[in-house]
């Protein structure tokens, strides 16, 4: 392979981190070796060349194309979009401390409350802390550890009793001279079930979200590959890569900079639509248990919140919807959104408080 | 080349599918696959198959798939068999012997992943790898990284030749970052008018020319419309088969209304397309 090849496609690569993909040094060796096979001088060559071995899901894709354009000049030899594609993000991130906006941007006292105690913070309103006792909050969410609901798998294991096991029977038999002494036996293993969680990020439930993203963080690290977190507003955005960073503060910051959308409106019908369409159909969302944290101010048309709700309902084992005001004295569901999706829900909870959260927790591993 | 042979056995892959599978065949690299249900991910493993004359095998891959069912097992029956039967021959066999007689390769069952290396070269598919869960994809890293197969009774299983294999998924979940790695990525989507008017002329080459434009048009129409499950390369011959055998040599709005069950799965999206104007959707142009 020529030395100015090895350079430009180095380049390239580097290029394509920059915008976004992970081009790792194996993948770089892999186009190299694919360009030694294919005609280096032609631009379709080297455009699929590039795209086969440094690209590995479809969010790449775009990403792939600009920098591709970008770096050899002329548009990318792609002959057509794909329609379900994301947008490319470019919208930088909304700052992680939306949490302590509203409420309390008034209240600089923050040591005058300071000797409530674990437990009375424990049944306090997320929304209403002062930053102190929302420091003091974050420690209490590490020791969140929800356990996981279960459901039987196709896989068994060895046990007393159960269906016969005949592989292990014959084998123990052939121990013995092919004298079967003792049965043994088999039953399915239990494996957790998916747990996916869709968050409302958008303005109204902003003194909850930061809370959320915790509970959902301390879920994500408890079972990181069966749990799965989105965030909801006026678009989707799939969280779970992120919270799966060990420190609570780095990975809320982490997918604090992945959410567009942050603190902004809310079409809750029309973004889970997005999210039944590219994932919940196609298995995320099938004989999980699905929790919706959201208050339900819907900009969209209540109608199709109330459909996809049925549609989810369908496709998943539970539906949990989680709203904050509901733990709010006096309670009654009134807004549009949360009439038409409470048909479709199953466990109808309170997440206002860490007390709150540890009841969530229980539900869903009862659910 | 490669994309010329594949026609010639009725698949018509565009450009890029067709570099990826002449590099997944000259790089010795499996080929990853995804892209919507019905856009032919599974009939192009067959298609290699048929061009490089190798045989095919496949593996359906499901939740709880264990090692027992992909690789290899002992034929547990048959090795008990044997024992009793030199019991009762009494051939004064020593008993390390026999034990070493019982794991023969002939009660060895092979499973597609060690069938695909023992018969080199040849075809592996691995269907909807998506479906199995972690835990398998870990020994599948294994058999793919240096095609080898090891079986402690009997020793490793080399592929003379690797095998041309292909993965497919559907991203029901992400597969792991280490099998992609691997991989040739490639990304299927639907074909474009041109191709799929030529794709159901040659699968079926019984339709018209007019009745496959047609069909190829109103399926793409149906595409746009944001269904909860659009129509792939699949449903749109399963339509034109449909029509054909009601004997219908054009498209017309009530032909179509009565064989929407053949492109649409769902309730919800056949109401949707009944409630729009038939005409504008499926009237000839």
């Amino acid at each position: 392979m020529p030395g100015d090849v090895v350079g430009t496609v180095l380049g390239f690569a580097r290029t394509l981190r920059h915008a976004g993909v992970a081009a790792s040094p194996d993948r770089v060796t892999a186009m190299l070796t694919a360009l030694g096979h294919l005609d280096v001088l032609d631009p379709t060559a080297v455009y699929w060349a590039g795209r086969l071995t440094l690209c590995a899901s479809p969010d790449d894709l775009d990403r792939y194309d600009a920098a591709f354009a970008a770096y050899f000049g002329g548009g990318a030899p792609r002959p057509r979009r794909s329609s379900g594609a994301e947008q490319p993000r470019e919208v930088p991130a909304a700052p992680l401390t939306s949490g302590d906006g509203g409420a309390d941007g008034g209240e600089p006292s923050d040591l005058a409350t300071r000797a409530g105690g674990e437990e009375v913070l424990r049944h306090r309103d997320v929304a209403g802390l002062t930053p102190a006792e929302r420091d003091q909050l974050r420690r209490l969410f590490a020791r969140l550890r929800p356990a996981a609901p279960m459901r039987p798998s196709r896989r068994r294991s060895p046990s007393a009793h159960g269906a016969v096991d005949r592989g292990r029977t014959v084998r123990r038999a052939l121990r013995h001279g092919g004298e079967v002494t003792r049965l043994a036996h088999h039953r399915a293993r239990p494996r957790p079930r998916r747990v996916v969680l869709l968050i409302d990020v958008s303005g109204s439930m902003s003194p909850y979200a930061d809370a959320l993203l915790r509970v959902a963080h301390a879920a994500v690290r408890a079972r990181p590959t069966s749990t799965e977190v989105f965030t909801i507003g006026t678009r989707l955005t799939r969280v779970t890569r992120e919270l799966r960073l060990r420190d609570p503060d780095r990975a809320l910051a982490a997918s604090g900079a992945a959410i567009p959308d942050w603190s902004g409106g809310t079409r809750i019908g029309e973004v889970l639509k997005a999210f039944l369409d590219r994932w919940g159909q196609r298995g995320t969302a099938r004989g999980a248990v699905v929790v919706v944290c959201s208050d339900g101010w819907e900009r969209g048309g209540a109608q199709l919140l109330g459909d996809q709700m049925a549609r989810l309902q369908r496709l998943a084992h539970a539906v949990v919807w989680v709203n904050p005001h509901k733990g709010r004295a006096g309670y009654q569901p009134r807004t549009a959104g949360i009439v038409a999706a409470l048909p479709s829900v199953d466990h109808f909870v309170a997440g206002h408080s860490l007390a709150a959260f540890e009841e969530l927790a229980e539900v869903v591993s009862r659910a | 080349m490669l994309g010329a042979a594949l026609e010639l056995t009725g698949y018509l892959p565009d450009e890029g599918l067709a570099t990826a599978a002449y590099l997944a065949l000259v790089m010795h690299r499996p080929l990853f696959l995804e892209g919507e249900a019905g856009v032919g991910k599974t009939a192009l493993a067959r298609a290699l198959a048929e061009v490089t004359g190798r045989p095919l095998y496949r593996l359906q891959c499901y939740e709880g798939l264990e090692a027992s069912q992909a690789l290899y097992d002992w034929d547990f029956g048959r090795q008990l068999l044997h024992l009793r039967a030199a019991e009762a021959a009494g051939t004064g066999q020593r008993a390390e012997e026999l034990e070493a007689g019982l794991y023969d390769r002939r009660f060895l069952l092979a499973r597609p992943l060690l069938q695909a290396l023992e018969d080199s070269p040849s075809v592996l598919l691995v269907d909807e790898v998506d479906r199995a869960d972690d835990e398998f994809e870990a020994f599948l890293l294994e058999v793919l990284g240096d095609f080898t197969i090891s079986i402690p009774e009997l020793g490793t299983v080399r592929a003379q030749t690797p095998p041309l294999v292909v993965l497919t998924s559907n991203r029901t979940r992400e597969v792991h970052d280490a099998l992609k790695r691997r991989c040739l990525y490639h990304w299927l989507e639907h074909p474009d008018f041109d191709r799929e008017v030529a794709i159901l002329r040659r699968r079926l080459p019984e339709v018209t020319e007019t009745l496959a434009r047609q069909v190829a048009r109103a399926t793409a129409t149906l595409r746009e419309l944001d269904l909860l499950k659009p129509p792939g390369v699949a449903e749109a011959m399963d339509w034109a088969g449909a029509l054909h055998a009601l004997g219908a040599r054009e498209l017309d709005p009530d032909t179509a209304a009565r064989t929407l069950g053949a492109v649409l799965k769902y309730r919800e999206d056949t109401d949707r397309v009944r409630s729009l104007d038939p005409g504008a959707l499926f009237g000839a142009r």
